[in-house]
């Protein structure tokens, strides 16, 4: 049995492996880049950081989700949706920061609003030159949207592959509407060309090295939140919730309670993700609604191995790896590559590379995860449909 | 250089004609008339002119006597008329200035071939300065179209005679009433009555009796032809009288309350076709979902598979694009139920009872199909030829048509749909699949062998696809994404409709389809697409089980 208290979370033996090799592989990478110059051979450019960066950002992504299918059983594919909207919230504090220094050198509108000949900021971009609110915005607009959009589907009892479907279609219908140019969001084209965070210019390496780390600390802390969340009295409701959701109503258990506030925790992770990447990668348009965005972020887990959290973790950059690679090599064989990876998951290796490792290599397995029970996670047929 | 110097000439030349054409109409029309008179009887006691005589008249300047000689032309029982009035249109009539005669002429290497007027047989070349096309205006232009207008209306065939008597809606010119009117006493065909009777009511509206005026009020006030309307108007502008501009304004108001009950049907017909888009899409999920159970997201792929076998049925047969629908259809369900199989048998097969892997598994296969088919056919959209008997609408009235193509969608649509319901209910595979999906292991129990009716429940599904994409290429471009486009909307179809319920997924995709349309005017077409997709999730919140909900102990699992 498990101590559930938030300091035995932070202290268990797979948060310390976790966060050693996590912050090990960020100092080492900010070191390499800050100590050597650039002409060096040890040198890591700032390509590198940002690349790495947006890994961190995809991980907690992952994370984010597996937290609600892994140990919940929901499979969402709208979680990109979350993401998006956490991004988009990170991206109206920048554009606001931009102020006179767009192209049409308005100090009050972005440049699309100028460019769409808009005379006055709508209301709901009012208050996103703080900072503050928009930090606020990035937990709240996520957090709600998956409050109310859960509220109605769990209540109702909308599971299995119905509610995938319903997150998929919710993604959709949200892709569509920021791109149109009426909602006031860029349209197409989204929101872009910013200049700086907090007064730090996002060009420079210091800033790019320091969102480094704010990714990585949130990682970090999500990771540990995680696995307090999990290894509490509502983790192993959750738990039984996804093996057996009629039993624990009949025990006496309001399940779609704890549903709700897992999956509102998740799309709250989610937006904190979307909104460390997009500074990073400097755009977000409507493109990351797109339902395939979704589902892609599933095949992370599942490649990495569902309800362990580290596993997400390992999935997401193994697979965004092999993506700059294959792309950058031959991006035609890209999508074939994905697809495969699909297939083979599912079929071959139902509980991902984590899996995999743990049934070819029992010492291993008893090395690294002595204190890790193996009862959390699901079997590969065991799970209702 | 050459060329510009040519380009200024040819401008001198056009502001000379359109002048002279303009001085021509401004005349006092007094000295037309006499001049005419004249030549007639001369005329007719002279022995009858050929043909090539009365061309010949086209020589002179004034457009008067030009005039007289096209309506000496018509007159002419020959052939060749109408021929030779086209050629004046075109300005293919050539003054031959070096024995001052008429006759055919192309202009080809700086010279006028020349062909004789009657035979069409080559009369040699001149220098391209010995001959010009014979100077028309617009009154003459009016006088050739009515001409030949009415030719058309005394044609025999119908559709001529429809289309002349149409083109002469509007037109006052007393001569073309008379023939209308002659025309519409021995006429039997009905749709050419209703031109001539819309045209002669519209001339009615400019009578002098009131009652005459009041009478052809009444009668176009059931009339849709956009003419009808500016007539209409025109005359409410013009009018003095009380009781005619009351009726005037009734007529209008009756007219426009009409086309808007036509523009109304049109919008339902326009959603009734994209509910036959989305059934066809939808309908080979709603067996593979919703009788087997199993989630396939490579379905929208599938269709795509289909619109590509009909574009390659027409590479491969391009000389019959008229039916090579026939074989496409069959090819297509072929192509389509053969990779259904295999994604059943490779993937599927070891995913049974597990849902979510299903629907990531097939995912994966949907994007090794859409990469194949950009590595094959090249990530450009393709166009598929459409069919002749397939363009063109059925025009029900001026203001109402329907295209051919949505309409053959929408019976073909429900015709897959019947067929698919008879299989089901009405053969034997049907019944061991119905089996197989209510309980797997009672069925096997009883002798199904359930793995050969799985395999071939998948292969149906994906065959329908496969049909599905060759009616679709006929309305979308043919690309990779494709398929992407309509799977969310099939699954919204099929989740609406309620699972396992075929009427379901028929009255979901023809609801869905015409509630898109009705929101289109109003809200845009992204816009509408957001409020169904909105409106399908609450929708499923009250009731997540779909409209026609599968009942009984089969539906709690």
């Amino acid at each position: 049995m498990r101590d559930s208290t938030f300091k035995s979370a932070l202290s268990d033996r797979t948060a310390k492996t976790f966060m050693g090799v996590l912050f090990g592989a960020t100092l080492l990478v900010t070191l390499l880049n800050q100590i050597f110059p650039p002409d060096s051979a040890l040198h890591v450019s700032a390509y590198t950081v940002t690349l790495l960066g947006k890994y961190l950002c995809y991980a907690l992504l992952a994370l984010a989700l597996d937290l609600v299918w892994g140990y919940c059983g929901i499979l969402s594919l709208g979680h990109g949706a979350f993401f998006a909207l956490g991004g988009y919230a990170m991206g109206m504090y920048l554009m606001r920061q931009i102020g006179d220094r767009g192209v049409y050198g308005n100090a009050e509108l972005p440049d699309f609003m100028v460019f769409l000949n808009w005379s006055e900021l709508p209301w709901y971009w009012h208050g996103f030159d703080q900072f503050w609110f928009a930090a606020l915005m990035i937990l709240l607009v996520p957090g709600l949207l998956a409050f109310v959009f859960g509220w109605l589907a769990f209540r109702s009892r909308v599971t299995g592959v119905y509610l995938s479907i319903i997150t998929q279609a919710l993604t959709y219908a949200l892709m569509l509407a920021f791109f149109r140019n009426e909602l006031g969001f860029g349209g197409n084209n989204g929101l872009t060309d910013f200049k700086d965070l907090l007064g730090f210019s996002l060009q420079s390496d210091g800033t790019r090295v320091a969102l480094l780390m704010a990714t990585a600390i949130s990682l970090a802390f999500a990771f540990v939140l995680c696995r307090w969340i999990t290894g509490s009295k509502l983790g192993r409701v959750v738990l039984a919730v996804r093996d057996a959701e009629s039993r624990a109503r009949f025990i006496g258990y309001r399940t779609e309670h704890y549903k709700l506030w897992v999956f509102t925790a998740s799309a709250i992770l989610a937006g904190i993700a979307g909104a460390l990447y997009v500074p990073q990668v400097g755009i977000i348009n409507p493109g990351e609604f797109s339902p395939l965005n979704s589902i892609e972020l599933v095949v992370w887990v599942a490649v990495g191995g569902r309800a362990t959290l580290y596993g997400a973790v390992i999935g997401a950059i193994l697979v965004n790896y092999g993506k700059t690679v294959f792309t950058g090599i031959m991006p035609e064989a890209w999508l074939f590559a994905l697809g495969g990876l699909f297939v083979a998951v599912t079929v071959f290796m139902p509980q991902g590379i984590v899996g995999l490792v743990e049934k070819h290599w029992p010492t291993l397995k008893q090395r690294f995860m002595k204190s890790d029970s193996n009862d959390d996670r699901p079997s590969a047929q065991g799970e209702p449909s | 250089m050459g060329d510009t110097f040519s380009r200024i000439l040819a401008a001198c030349l056009l502001i000379m004609l359109t002048s002279l054409s303009w001085a021509e109409e401004l005349l006092p029309e007094e000295t037309a008339p006499p001049q005419t008179t004249e030549e007639t009887p001369a005329e007719e006691i002279a022995a009858p002119l050929s043909i090539q005589d009365i061309l010949n008249q086209l020589t002179e300047r004034s457009f008067d006597m030009k005039e007289a000689a096209i309506r000496q032309l018509a007159e002419q029982d020959s052939p060749r008329v109408i021929p030779l009035l086209n050629a004046l249109m075109e300005r293919e009539l050539v003054h031959n200035r070096e024995n001052d005669t008429i006759s055919l002429g192309h202009k080809a290497d700086g010279e006028w071939q020349l062909l004789d007027p009657v035979s069409e047989q080559p009369i040699g070349t001149v220098n391209s300065r010995a001959a010009r096309p014979v100077v028309i205006n617009n009154r003459l232009r009016t006088v050739i179209n009515n001409q030949l207008a009415l030719f058309a209306l005394n044609s025999d065939n119908s559709d001529a005679r429809a289309e002349a008597a149409e083109q002469l809606i509007g037109n006052d010119d007393p001569d073309m009433l008379s023939a209308l009117r002659l025309r519409r006493e021995s006429e039997d065909n009905a749709r050419v009555i209703e031109q001539i009777d819309t045209a002669l009511n519209i001339a009615a509206l400019s009578s002098d009796d009131l009652t005459t005026r009041l009478n052809a009020i009444d009668t176009l006030s059931r009339n849709l032809h956009p003419e009808v309307k500016n007539s209409l108007n025109d005359r409410l502008r013009n009018t003095e009288v009380d009781a005619e501009k009351v009726a005037l304004e009734k007529a209008l108001a009756r007219i426009d309350a009409r086309i808007e009950n036509f523009q109304t049907a049109d919008t339902i017909f326009f959603g009734l076709s994209l509910g036959s888009v989305l059934l066809l899409a939808a309908i080979g999920l709603a067996i593979t979902f919703g009788v087997m159970g199993v989630i396939n997201m490579a379905h929208g792929e599938l269709i795509m598979l289909g619109a590509y076998t009909t574009y390659v049925v027409q590479q491969l047969l391009p000389n019959s694009n008229e039916w090579s629908l026939l074989i496409a259809l069959p090819a297509a369900f072929l192509v389509s139920a053969v990779v259904g199989i295999f994604i059943e048998r490779f993937v599927i097969r070891f995913l049974y009872g597990r849902p979510l892997e299903t629907l990531l598994a097939t995912f994966g296969v949907s994007l090794i199909l859409q990469q194949a088919v950009r590595v094959i056919f090249s990530p450009l959209n393709r166009t598929v030829i459409t069919p002749d008997w397939m363009s063109g609408a059925l025009q029900i009235n001026p203001v109402f048509s329907l295209t051919y193509n949505r309409l053959y969608i929408i019976f073909f649509a429900l015709a897959v749909f019947l067929g698919l319901l008879t299989l089901l209910k009405k053969t034997r595979l049907g019944l061991q699949v119905r089996a197989v999906s209510q309980n797997r292991t009672t069925a096997r129990a009883l002798g199904i062998r359930s793995e050969r009716v799985n395999a071939l429940t998948f292969g149906l599904g994906s065959g329908i696809a496969g049909i599905a994409g060759v009616a679709l290429a006929q309305l979308t471009n043919v690309g990779p994404n494709l398929g992407q486009s309509y799977i969310i909307d099939s699954f919204m179809v099929v989740v609406f409709g309620g699972v396992g319920n075929l009427w379901g997924t028929l009255t979901a995709a023809f609801g869905l389809g015409i509630a898109n349309k009705l929101l289109e005017p109003m809200a845009g077409a992204v816009l509408a697409k957001i409020l169904v997709l909105i409106f399908i999730i609450l929708f499923i919140q009250r009731k997540p089980r779909g409209l026609f909900p599968q009942r009984g102990r089969a539906a709690e699992e």
